[in-house]
């Protein structure tokens, strides 16, 4: 393998650790929707915080490794038309990824924020925290740009 | 230069099978997370179970069909013997067959084991044998997405 091959391999493993994470968000974003505990809560929050952090591992890998593909080869230019627009699609993703990752961080806070004698508990105020809207649409965002970014890649337009 | 010297007509085979390939990861990071991290909670430990099964299953199938509708595309099975196929297409199939019979053999043990925890008789030993399973494949699509991008020979 050339040193190409390998910013190559880096930047798709990058991209498959991002969209893996996403599917991962997603599924404790569902499941996350019927929890009424704060111990429940608390416990799907561990696991998005692995999410997070391998999103964040995603998001960095991606855009490095696929901008240093882009001065590598010749084929491509970082002012490409594509290129370009991934590099509009990443930043608009990241920004929405990120407040996503603020608006389910106040919900958890919310929730500790009960007596710690009724975590145990069923509570309205923790399944209705559990269920806001505004990390969901946040998290919609990122993710319709990450698919959009990768339409972008694989059909290449103007290329 | 993919796109260059891919044909136009592999590009909706390829996008399934990536989509296919990303669903399975994300699902197989969900449930060894899950699993991990769950410390006796029962949902923690459903979920770990339900994301290989409602999410990883699909993405599996997906993945593997597009595979070979690629394979067939591209016309691997028209290379002669003598030549050989490449290692990373090997490396490839190894993941999703042998691959997708471990991920059987953790959706059969996670059942049992939600199955026991449901009525109260244990069943968290079988699912941390799902967690396991997990990890290793994991850790093998990692090797797979290596192999499929970087192309060693």
């Amino acid at each position: 393998m050339t040193f190409e091959d390998w910013i190559f391999a880096l930047h798709l493993l990058s991209a498959a650790t991002l969209v893996g994470s996403l599917v991962m968000s997603w599924i404790v974003i569902v499941a996350l929707r019927s929890v009424d505990t704060v111990v429940t809560t608390l416990g799907f929050n561990r696991v998005a915080m692995v999410g997070t952090v391998t999103t964040a591992v995603g998001l960095v890998g991606a855009i490095a490794f696929g901008i240093w593909l882009a001065i590598l080869r010749d084929a491509f230019h970082v002012w490409d038309g594509w290129v370009i627009a991934a590099i509009v699609l990443w930043i608009v993703a990241t920004l929405a990824l990120w407040r996503s990752f603020v608006e389910y961080a106040k919900g958890v806070e919310q929730a500790t924020a009960l007596p710690a004698a009724d975590w145990a508990s069923p509570s309205p105020a923790v399944t209705a925290s559990n269920r806001a809207t505004s990390g969901l649409v946040f998290r919609a965002v990122g993710s319709l740009a990450i698919v959009l970014i990768v339409i972008d890649m694989i059909w290449k337009p103007g290329a | 230069m993919l796109a260059a010297i891919r044909p136009g007509e592999q590009d909706f085979a390829l996008l399934l099978h990536l989509v296919g390939a990303t669903v399975v990861f994300g699902a197989l990071l969900a449930s060894s997370t899950s699993l991990l991290l769950a410390r006796g909670d029962a949902r923690l430990l459903r979920l770990g179970y339900f994301s290989l099964l409602v999410v990883g299953l699909p993405g599996l199938i997906l993945m593997r069909l597009a595979g070979e509708w690629l394979y067939q595309l591209q016309h691997w099975d028209d290379v002669s013997e003598r030549f050989g196929e490449p290692s990373w297409l090997g490396i490839g199939f190894v993941v999703a067959d042998w691959g997708g019979l471990l991920f059987l053999l953790s959706l059969v043990l996670g059942g049992v084991g939600v199955h026991r925890l449901s009525r109260g008789k244990g069943g968290v030993g079988l699912l941390r044998a799902t967690m396991v399973i997990s990890l290793v494949l994991v850790l093998a699509y990692v090797v797979a997405v290596w192999a499929m991008t970087g192309k060693p020979e």
